[in-house]
């Protein structure tokens, strides 16, 4: 694309002024609605730096289901008194912070502006090796052939959130289901829509997973579509979060990370290191993780926006 | 100025106002807000960098375009465990900054 | 030619009914005013946008796709323009 960088700084403008308004504006609620859009915007700046996996992750995870969150939770503190605050800071500390940021920003600024002319890249590395796993996609070869660790180290990190969110239910639910019931007319609209789109959802979170290997796409993004349609699906009432001590959800849950262990436990043996794939087989492993991983993270995604467990388990 | 330059100094803009959000706001979902912002304009300078690094046919160079990912989606889980341990104190009652006296005062910011 | 002149036309109404969206979404007096302007800028201007831009998209698949992404949006947009009317409507009815 040959539009000028004009328009670029204009968007970054955009986003600034955004991420402003999200600062500076009184309600709560407002504010997480300018930051619901600030991720939305920056979905488009990720595109203009010619990185669409970002683009899609940024708008599916960082402003999609982070916004679903963030609005529920903003709901939440609406309908509870809202606290008296415990006073703004005092004049010097907002000064002392003012300081700190404008620093930081500055500083940030001279290093960007200053980034060495022939940019350090390891692009080139990665095209040479890009045969060796079998994708054509550079950004998912480095995520799942390259730098896998940091994946399965991702995934575990997924996974402990997903315990600290339990961990905080009070005693008496622990293994009961997260959220409210819900009570729906069947005939309303919302049910409507979360029988419309689910399909159409898994149908998309599969193309995105399975065009990952070549094209824009992936697991993360694909488990995000996932994660939204049973979220729709729950919200409306379709069906219900399932008890949280329930085996096969737990089941559900691991068999991503344990499967990405096992291939990674079984290339110390075949291909000589933690995670090495033979080359012969190494689209075919990267697909066999892939699978079970964005099933596990759909879950993981979607248990985490529905909280705690807040109901008592059936015994 | 080029495209990515733009992008950049975007992000350290909100690196500085995410800064100051998560310091001067009282209430705890602004400052998760503010949180947010300040990983966001990471991010960008990850992707000026990233776009830079356009080598070898690639628009980019994918290896901190993969780390901006890892990025984002452990933001999400961080923000999900902070949104449930602000909803939990806000259940016992115990908010730092709720009206009733509390027994153990949190000295202001 | 003609394409490239039908796209730009497409687009710069799909523009011009987006502006009046959001002037209406600033200036309405009340939120069901507001849904009405909003409506206008989902279906119409980005229908627009969508035809203009199918004109430059390369083959048939492309097409159809901004197609579904338009009606997923008018889906989506419905849906939720109705839940907020169903609400104020609630709420006023209490009052």
């Amino acid at each position: 694309m040959n539009l000028s960088p004009d328009v670029d700084g204009g968007l970054a403008v955009l986003i600034a002024g955004l991420a402003l308004w999200t600062i500076a504006v009184r309600d709560t609620f407002a504010a997480v609605i300018g930051f619901v859009a600030f991720g939305l915007v920056v979905a488009v700046a990720w595109m203009r730096l010619a990185a669409p996996d970002v683009a899609l992750t940024e708008a599916a995870i960082g402003s999609g289901i982070t916004g679903g969150l963030l609005i529920t939770a903003a709901a939440g503190r609406r309908r509870r008194p809202p606290p008296q605050p415990d006073g703004r800071p005092r004049g010097i500390v907002r000064i002392a912070a003012a300081t700190a940021s404008v620093l930081a920003a500055v500083g940030l600024g001279v290093a960007v502006l200053s980034l060495p002319t022939p940019a350090p890249t390891l692009a080139p590395n990665v095209a040479l090796h890009l045969g060796l796993t079998g994708l054509a996609n550079p950004v998912n070869a480095v995520l799942l052939g390259f730098r896998a660790v940091d994946t399965l180290l991702e995934v575990f990190v997924l996974l402990l959130a997903l315990l600290g969110v339990w961990s905080l239910a009070p005693d008496r639910f622990w293994g009961g289901r997260p959220g409210a019931a819900q009570r729906v007319d069947p005939h309303a609209m919302l049910v409507f829509v979360a029988r419309l789109l689910p399909p159409l959802g898994i149908v998309v979170g599969l193309h995105l997973l399975w065009v990952g290997a070549v094209a824009p796409g992936g697991e993360f993004q694909s488990a995000t579509v996932l994660a939204a349609v049973w979220i729709l699906a729950t919200t409306a009432g379709l069906c219900d979060w399932p008890p949280v001590g329930k085996p096969r959800l737990r089941l559900v849950l691991v068999i991503g990370t344990a499967v990405f262990l096992a291939i990674g436990l079984a290339g110390l043996v075949i291909a000589g290191a933690f995670l090495a794939y033979p080359p012969a087989y190494a689209k075919l492993l990267i697909v066999a993780i892939e699978l079970p991983l964005t099933l596990s993270i759909a879950a993981i995604l979607g248990l985490l926006v529905a909280g705690p467990p807040s109901r008592e388990p059936r015994r | 100025m080029s495209s990515e330059t733009w992008f950049g100094l975007c992000g350290a803009v909100l690196v500085g106002l995410g800064l100051f959000g998560l310091i001067t706001h009282p209430d705890a979902l602004r400052k998760l807000l503010a949180f947010n912002l300040l990983g966001g304009g990471v991010f960008l300078v990850f992707g000026t960098i990233a776009r830079r690094g356009a080598a070898a046919g690639f628009g980019g160079d994918p290896v901190p375009q993969a780390l901006v990912i890892t990025g984002i989606v452990v933001a999400f889980a961080s923000t999900a465990l902070a949104v449930a341990l602000l909803r939990r104190l806000a259940e016992a009652g115990g908010e730092p900054a709720a009206a009733a006296p509390a027994p153990l005062a949190e000295p202001p910011s | 030619m003609a394409r490239e002149v039908t796209t730009i036309v497409a687009v710069c109404a799909g523009l011009f009914f987006f502006l009046a969206g959001t002037i209406g979404l600033i200036r309405f007096p009340d939120t069901l005013s507001r849904l009405h302007a909003l409506t206008k800028a989902d279906n119409l201007g980005l229908g627009l946008i969508a035809l203009g831009t199918m004109l430059q998209a390369q083959g048939p698949l492309q097409a159809l796709r901004l197609v579904v992404i338009w009606l997923l949006v008018l889906v989506s947009g419905s849906a939720v323009s109705q839940l907020i009317a169903l609400r104020v409507y609630r709420r006023s009815g209490q009052s």
